[in-house]
């Protein structure tokens, strides 16, 4: 099978489950408690029972909801029209954007850095195996990923805003709220030590221990002893040989982490007050805003197929068997 | 032999620190001769030490072993004397290794050329559009064509991979070529072919073949002088004709029994009953002794020596000692 068919493949089996996953978001939440109508005029305001049987008929909601309702959701949907949040009054779809490159700013250099950091170690640990610094690496790392993230969360604020004098929350001052955070910079990266401090701890101990297993398995293969024997130095067989074998299930790591780092923020920006689609999903759950809730599941779910897909086709690049699979 | 050994093992010794910390004694006083040209068949069953002599004498032990103690020369150099970067130097451009089975000696992430190009340019041999060159001639000289050069191994089959894995192992020229089961896990017919191509290959390099193999019959056909190992020590050693025609080391003796022959089709094949020992429980004495059937008291106590025959034959047993000692 060559690459083409391959990728073809692929990205059939990710429309398939992006399908699945639409018609899902759909049906929870047309099974959960709760009435748009109420939701949209508020609690305790009186409305006349005509009034709300007219705003039904304006949402549509009259209508059954297989296929009426089902198949004007998906055409707005397609068009990017995600519905109105209950609690913001905004366009879904604008909340998002707005939260989601907050959220990537912070995500992004968590993961960067954890990801070299990580690697690094497991590597170091792999190949010193049994020494000092295998031990060290290797119980740093079981801790990190055993840590509960908002524990380690506020014990890192608490002890950063007390000895480091480093911001508690929020991603600029306030004096900077509203200004486009490129021009501000130094304040926004400021706001960002804990937080990045945070993930990169937590994510870092995970990376560490499956690139040192994998790379104490790829030291352990017939090829490295090839590779030595060729007189290659222990350096030479590492880089030429071990690393990229070793790689592959980093890959799928990442694929894996950077799938979920949207929904993995929840902790960390709520702890740090964040202003990201974490701390954003929270107050949609506390509020019961549905329509926000619906547009950020569907943004999640997207971006997990997005980022196993994008990992499937980095595979055909690393490991050439894949395609013959 | 008249001409100076190019190899000379000697009383090589090393050992494994196992998990359980006890340690192994997987190589003991090990030594024999590999002269220019030669083949040399390391035979004995499954762990008595074929594997780890090799790795001992290219240095390439795993780190939980190491050598105690004796001589490698290497046109009368001690290897285990050489710097690791010496040593280096000296892997592939001197002394090669084709692996058993191949199936993951190659990289399945780097195509089959780049890996063999990879041990020329290591060595400083030649220039890369040169070296391309020779990748091209090396597998042509094992019969594969040019035009699979760039694929990876997952699309080799099982013989194309050990042939490609001898054409690596001839990039660098070396004057020693090792083969450890070159042919386990082969097809019959395929390894006929990887047997003969290795026999082909010897002949127009003039090259000197170290091959371990379990089989017999692969000794006789082409090996000039045997080793046979048990347990960690060199049992019985001398010209393969010497070695067939007149086994001296019971243990010798019942491993040819156990082998099929021609001239005898009808009986029942021989076996040797029990395993081969444990290397970090040996037994006090011979290490066959609990094995053999000629075995006497002594044998339980006192390990025997070496003892030379005459025309390149040696062997290690208590009865050849007593009958020595009587001429």
């Amino acid at each position: 099978m060559n690459r083409r068919d391959y990728l073809l493949r692929k990205i059939f089996f990710s429309l398939v489950t992006l399908a699945i996953v639409v018609v899902l978001n759909f049906v929870l939440f047309r099974v959960l408690p709760g009435d748009p109508v109420r939701a949209v005029i508020g609690r305790n305001v009186r409305i006349s029972a005509d009034t709300q049987q007219a705003l039904r008929e304006q949402f549509g909601l009259d209508r059954p909801v297989f296929p009426d309702q089902f198949l004007t959701a998906l055409g707005q949907w397609s068009r990017g029209n995600l519905g109105v949040s209950w609690s913001l009054r905004k366009p879904v779809g604008e909340v998002l954007v707005a939260k989601l490159g907050n959220t990537l700013l912070l995500i992004g250099l968590g993961q960067v850095l954890s990801i070299i950091l990580g690697v690094a170690l497991g590597l170091l640990a792999g190949w010193k195996r049994k020494t000092a610094v295998d031990v060290g690496a290797l119980t740093f790392s079981l801790i990190a990923w055993a840590i509960p993230t908002f524990w380690l969360g506020i014990i890192l604020l608490a002890a950063g805003s007390t000895w480091l004098g480093l911001p508690t929350g929020g991603i600029v001052s306030p004096s900077n709220v509203g200004k486009p955070l490129y021009t501000v910079l130094p304040d926004v990266a400021h706001h960002l030590i804990l937080p990045t401090l945070t993930l990169t701890i937590l994510y870092m101990g995970e990376y560490m221990l499956i690139m040192r297993s994998s790379i104490m398995e790829v030291l352990g293969e017939d090829y490295i002893l090839t590779a030595k024997a060729k007189g290659m130095s222990h350096w030479q067989v590492l880089r030429r040989h071990a690393l990229k074998n070793a790689m592959l299930p980093i890959v799928t790591l990442i694929a894996i982490n950077l799938g979920f780092t949207v929904s993995g923020a929840i902790y960390v920006e709520t702890v740090f007050s964040y202003d990201g689609l974490g701390k954003m999903f929270q107050t949609a759950l506390v509020k019961q805003d549905y329509p926000l809730l619906q547009g950020a599941f569907l943004l999640l779910a997207v971006s997990v197929i997005l980022a196993n897909m994008l990992a499937d086709i980095l595979y055909t690049y690393l490991d050439p068997r894949v395609k013959a699979a | 032999m008249t001409s100076l050994p190019l190899l000379r093992v000697r009383n090589l010794s090393s050992e494994f620190v196992t998990t359980d910390g006890t340690v192994a004694r997987a190589l003991d006083d090990v030594s024999f001769d590999v002269h220019p040209g030669q083949t040399v068949g390391l035979v004995g069953e499954s762990g008595c030490g074929k594997t780890t002599t090799l790795l001992s004498i290219m240095r390439l032990l795993p780190v939980s072993a190491r050598i105690t103690s004796g001589q490698v020369l290497f046109n009368g150099t001690d290897l285990l004397g050489l710097s690791e970067a010496d040593m280096r130097r000296c892997r592939w451009k001197e002394l090669a290794i084709v692996f058993q089975g191949a199936m993951n000696a190659l990289n399945p992430v780097m195509t089959v050329g780049e890996q063999i190009r990879e041990a020329i340019l290591l060595h400083d041999l030649m220039d890369s559009s040169h070296a391309t060159r020779r990748v091209d001639e090396l597998l042509d000289m094992v019969g594969i064509a040019a035009s699979r050069r760039d694929q990876y191994p997952h699309q080799y089959s099982g013989g194309m991979r050990q042939r490609a894995m001898i054409a690596m192992a001839l990039a660098c020229q070396p004057s020693l070529l090792f083969a450890d089961e070159p042919t386990t896990a082969l097809d019959v017919m395929v390894q006929a072919q990887i047997l003969e191509l290795l026999q082909k290959i010897q002949k127009l390099l003039g090259l000197a073949v170290v091959l371990v193999t379990h089989d017999l019959g692969v000794v006789a056909e082409v090996c000039d002088a045997v080793v046979v190992m048990y347990g960690g020590k060199v049992a019985e050693n001398g010209p393969v004709d010497e070695v067939y025609n007149h086994p001296r080391h019971p243990y010798t003796q019942r491993l040819l029994e156990a082998f099929p022959d021609l001239n005898r089709p009808a009986g029942s094949l021989a076996t040797i009953p029990g395993t081969p020992p444990r290397l970090n429980a040996l037994p006090p004495g011979c290490r066959f002794a609990p094995r053999c059937h000629k075995a006497f008291d002594r044998c339980h106590i006192e390990a025997p020596v070496e003892t030379g025959l005459g025309r390149g034959h040696t062997a290690a047993c208590h009865l050849l000692e007593k009958t020595e000692a009587a001429k």
